[in-house]
């Protein structure tokens, strides 16, 4: 059954608000963006054709509640939901709201929703769909965790059945660690997800984290290319790239199928992104989660498929089958992605939240931005650093590298601290220029080049 | 409406062959100036003037009551702990747990006293002084300004 969309709830803030808006005015959507108290005067407040009011400023009390949005869509009057990351994008009691409402939930099912949202679940479905996981297992007490602790060795990670995105991770380094981590991380576990099941993985000393974005319409599904985010720190990416650099064609083409596999499996309808762990000396891959929304990387996928991704979304939500086939699917040279937060790199990433006094970006063939700022607007200090990302797109990767020095060198964001800095400097690093790097390497960076840099 | 980049793109384009070095524009709702940077490229400054449509009330959660002001100033001899920059505040390492330290607890320069979440970073409070908890001014999960008293210590 397919129903077009013609007025779409934006139910999230920031620089995806802002992009969402745009689509939807190429498209002639009507866009209806549900702001919280301390977002009614934002850039993308200003975007959006009509604006209506969630909730107070604390996210609790607006982006966090799935009764508020839902609310503010029917009190509108919009045909669908689109939400963003983060929030409640992956959150099943909204898609099951927006159901209940008679919505269109732009996103997955709440089925898809449930099997990825629980990482043991998730696991369990990239195992039955032939995918190969990072040995380990589940830990329902001390004696099972040792006795998988056995088999993978360590040192090992522990971690949280309803964690993600890195968050809810403990290393154990010996068999010593084992108990009085696991208690640890079960009861923290249970405080930040509600949930105080763990299970046990084994470390990879030399991984980087490479992702492969899907599509879907419930029936089939497209790869669209992978993508490189291992340049984080504290497990938040800071710098993404499509495609991978320096993986054989062999593994590229596997970690593609794998990712496919895993979305016909779960008859998947949407946007998603699989992660995987690459094993740098192996050379092989494991699954790590399924992200079931659109990612803040997105634009480096769009820049080299030249898609528009929300507009893909968009399209299988309402219920059409995939507009495109596999073979559509053309990687065209290299793209780059640089976050520009709030935050001061030289006193260990304090948030910087304030009012922007100007905003002076690059633009040209091949140069992007998506912001949610501009001079006068203020980065209030209840939601996330994320100013602007940076899009650059080249032949291939040095020239992407290198337009990307250039364009940073001409973007300004006045008023608050920002990285900038830390980017121009990373894209100075031989090591990072070189391509390839593991996830340990920008902790590496930051002691070794940010203290030259600054 | 918005300028989209191929929007821009496009006028740049145009730019690009006409030896212009600058190009501003101003409808009712956006200014925009193009400028050229030397060899460097493009610069593009953007100003969206049109002014948020927002729609009347629709039941949409109301503001969580407006806690009173906490007074700034504490009685004399007595020492305010104040965030390391503005946040929300919380008394426990998470939810559920007990406080970090609670009226009439000892406390010296190091203590935490709680955590300030700004842009979703954790932020530990330390007491700053040894002395004696007497009083909490912000209570948990509290927004506070960067001049708010969290609480107060007697020095010892």
């Amino acid at each position: 059954m397919t129903r077009r969309i013609h007025r779409l709830l934006i139910a999230n803030r920031g620089e995806i608000a802002a992009r969402v808006t745009r689509t939807c005015e190429r498209l002639g959507i009507e866009s209806v963006l549900a702001a919280s108290d301390a977002d009614l005067d934002s850039l993308p407040a200003r975007l959006a054709d009509r604006v209506v009011r969630l909730g107070p400023a604390a996210a609790a009390q607006s982006y966090l509640d799935p009764a508020a949005v839902v609310r503010a869509a029917v009190a509108v009057g919009a045909d669908a939901v689109h939400p963003g990351y983060g929030f409640l994008s992956e959150n099943p009691a909204l898609a099951q709201g927006c159901a209940d409402a008679g919505l269109v939930f732009v996103g997955p099912s709440v089925d898809s929703l449930h099997a990825v949202g629980d990482k043991l679940t998730a696991r369990r479905h990239a195992l039955a769909a032939g995918l190969p996981v990072v040995p380990g297992g589940e830990a329902g007490d001390l004696a099972a965790a040792q006795a998988v602790a056995a088999e993978v060795g360590y040192p090992l990670l522990v971690k949280a059945v309803g964690g993600g995105g890195g968050r809810g991770m403990k290393r154990v380094r010996s068999a010593g660690e084992l108990a009085h981590t696991l208690d640890l991380a079960g009861s923290e576990a249970a405080a930040a997800f509600g949930d105080p099941r763990v299970y046990l993985e084994r470390y990879v000393e030399s991984g980087r984290h490479v992702e492969v974005q899907v599509l879907g319409d419930g029936t089939s599904a497209v790869a669209l290319g992978d993508r490189d985010c291992s340049v984080q720190r504290r497990y938040q990416k800071l710098f993404e790239e499509a495609p991978a650099p320096l993986i054989p064609d062999r593994v590229r083409a596997e970690m593609a199928d794998a990712a496919l596999a895993l979305a016909v499996h779960l008859g998947y309808r949407g946007l998603g992104t699989v992660e995987l762990l690459y094993d740098r000396e192996r050379q092989s891959f494991y699954f790590l989660e399924m992200n079931a929304r659109i990612q803040v990387e997105h634009p480096v996928t769009e820049a080299v498929t030249g898609l528009d991704l929300v507009a893909e979304q968009l399209a299988v939500a309402e219920g059409l089958p995939l507009r495109l086939r596999q073979e559509d699917v053309v990687l065209t040279g290299h793209a780059v992605e640089c976050r520009i937060n709030a935050e001061d790199a030289r006193a260990d990433f304090r948030p910087s939240p304030g009012r922007i006094e100007r905003v002076v970006l690059p633009a040209g063939d091949g140069i992007r931005v998506d912001t949610h700022v501009q001079g006068g607007s203020v980065v209030p200090p209840f939601y996330d650093s994320l100013l602007a990302k940076l899009i650059v797109h080249g032949a291939d990767r040095a020239d992407a590298l290198a337009r990307a020095r250039a364009a940073l060198e001409l973007l300004r964001i006045d008023g608050v601290t920002t990285t900038v800095r830390v980017h121009q400097a990373l894209l100075a690093d031989p090591e990072f220029a070189a391509g390839g790097v593991d996830t340990q390497f920008f902790e590496r960076f930051l002691t070794r080049d940010l203290a030259v840099a600054s | 409406m918005q300028l989209s980049p191929d929007d821009v793109r496009d006028v740049l384009r145009v730019l690009d062959s006409s030896g212009l070095a600058e190009l501003h524009l101003e409808t009712a709702e956006l200014t925009l100036t193009l400028r050229r940077e030397g060899a460097a490229g493009w610069t593009a400054e953007q100003q969206v003037l049109r002014t948020p449509v927002v729609e009347s009330e629709s039941g949409a959660n109301r503001p969580s009551e407006e806690a009173p002001p906490t007074a700034s100033e504490v009685g004399e001899g007595l020492v305010a702990v104040r965030p390391p920059l503005l946040g929300t505040f919380y008394r426990a390492p998470q939810p559920g747990a007990p406080p970090f330290v609670d009226v009439g607890d000892a406390v010296d320069e190091e203590t935490v006293v709680g955590i300030v979440e700004t842009m979703k970073m954790m932020t530990p409070v330390h007491a700053g002084v040894r002395g004696t908890v007497v009083e909490f001014r912000t209570g948990n999960g509290e927004f506070a300004q960067d001049d708010a008293v969290l609480c107060v210590v007697r020095p010892a």
